[in-house]
């Protein structure tokens, strides 16, 4: 065994050291390339008080979604939550916490994080609420908000491949946030459809170098569809 | 007459130059790929990661990985890339999209866009328009002039919790085109068959209007 070697084999393990009221930053858009397999165990874990950095929060019954059933959800992080009937009525009933984020800066706050660096300036959000509160600087005429960056307990991913060192890629647009994600956790946890050994992946197509993960395991995925769209051929 | 929704796409496609990289909003915009004229080839950015949107795909071509902003599935098109989020947004708020076409409830003298809140009412975030509005030169907004009970959605000053602030010059409505500069509308065409009187008693901020203002026409 490398000392390189990050495959666990269980889904107890792959999650092992999550704690009621930490911070879990979660891949996906929609329900495109979320680690299903990491949220259900967090689910069947019954772990509380979690705070979710994610673009979305799932369907009722999908994703992020199923956490929302036992509560184990104390605040949400994202920039769009619309598909969730769930959410809303817990939201109403003042029993979630939601920090609406732009999702341009939601991305930039986990690469920033990951990336060790704590605040950045954007125009986004400038003059509306999400610029409440917060410091406003000039530069070159324009005005900017600063944002600050996010770090997680645990970041969790799905990646398409992985190689047993960590090095991850992504297929098709079930890339989007995690990439970023993966760099943002003090844990982070990739689970992917298929694990190759190293040297079978190019390293010029390594989207997420195995530096930034810890554990990998293979799952098998529902790969539920939101909106299924189809033209006539 | 007010224009259709395919008019509306219509007469947006009209804004389309080759080579142009343009994203497109969720609903009525997305309309504007059916309509882009010939001989003109644009590439469809979509916010989650994807440069060169394809159409859809066909029954035997859906897959899970392959999605647009609006989480329908997709193809991509001859000479597409996809990306992370970080990047999609590096492209956007960075100001290389040459054409943004999105939704609004509110627009007002100043530029400043609401499309995201009601407060009370609709809580579902917004997602990339915040981002898409501070990022680009050239925003075209669309939205039906006035609402159901009549209500002028061009505005002195936006009611509604704004999405961008001083960052909207071009508005589109079931009505007419209008620029917007120096504090007013500026009023440029008429949908067919509208009065110049209606789009006035339906503009509650303050509107320039010319002494002719052309009819669009449409194929």
């Amino acid at each position: 065994m490398s000392g390189f070697n990050k495959v666990v084999n269980s889904y107890e393990e792959a999650m092992a050291g999550l704690e009621d009221g930490m911070t879990v930053i979660a891949g996906g858009f929609g329900l495109c390339g979320i680690p299903e397999n990491l949220i259900a165990q967090i689910r069947k874990m019954g772990t509380k008080e979690l705070t979710f950095v994610s673009n979305n929060c799932g369907v009722d019954d999908f994703g992020l979604g199923i956490l929302l059933v036992d509560r184990q959800i104390k605040k949400m992080i994202s920039s769009y939550v619309g598909e969730n009937a769930l959410f809303e009525k817990q939201l109403l009933a003042g029993e979630l916490e939601v920090e609406l984020t732009p999702q341009g800066t939601l991305a930039e706050k986990m690469r920033a994080g990951g990336a060790g660096i704590p605040a950045f300036y954007t125009a986004t959000g400038y003059g509306t609420p999400v610029g409440e509160g917060k410091e406003v600087r000039e530069f070159n005429g324009r005005k900017y908000i600063m944002e600050e960056s996010i770090t997680g307990d645990f970041a969790i991913v799905k990646g398409w491949k992985a190689d047993t060192y960590g090095n991850v890629i992504y297929r098709d647009t079930a890339q989007n946030f995690n990439p970023m994600a993966a760099t943002a956790g003090k844990i982070t946890v990739v689970e992917v459809e298929e694990i190759v050994q190293p040297g079978e992946l190019k390293p010029t197509e390594i989207h997420t170098p195995g530096i930034y993960v810890n554990r990998v395991i293979k799952g098998s995925f529902e790969k539920r569809i939101e909106q299924r769209t189809v033209r006539q051929s | 007459m007010a224009l259709s929704r395919e008019q509306i796409a219509q007469r947006i496609a009209r804004e389309l130059e080759d080579g142009f990289y343009v994203n497109l909003g969720i609903g009525i915009p997305t309309l504007v790929a059916n309509y882009i004229p010939e001989g003109i080839e644009v590439m469809l950015q979509s916010e989650n990661g994807l440069l060169g949107m394809g159409p859809f795909p066909t029954e035997d071509e859906i897959d899970a990985d392959m999605i647009n902003a609006g989480k329908q599935t997709v193809t991509a098109a001859t000479g597409a890339s996809i990306f992370s989020s970080a990047e999609s947004f590096a492209m956007i708020r960075g100001g290389h999209v040459d054409l943004t076409v999105l939704g609004a409830f509110e627009v007002d003298v100043n530029g400043n866009i609401a499309s995201w809140m009601i407060p009370g009412k609709l809580i579902k975030g917004m997602g990339g328009a915040m981002d898409l509005v501070a990022g680009a030169e050239n925003i075209i907004v669309t939205m039906t002039h006035a609402s159901k009970h009549g209500e002028s959605k061009l505005l002195t000053n936006c009611t509604l919790p704004l999405t961008g602030a001083g960052c909207i010059k071009k508005v589109l409505t079931d009505l007419a085109f209008l620029e917007i500069k120096d504090g007013a509308f500026h009023l440029k065409e008429r949908a067919p068959g509208v009065s110049v009187e209606e789009i006035i008693e339906k503009t509650e901020g303050k509107l320039v209007v010319p002494e002719h203002v052309p009819e669009m026409t449409f194929a």
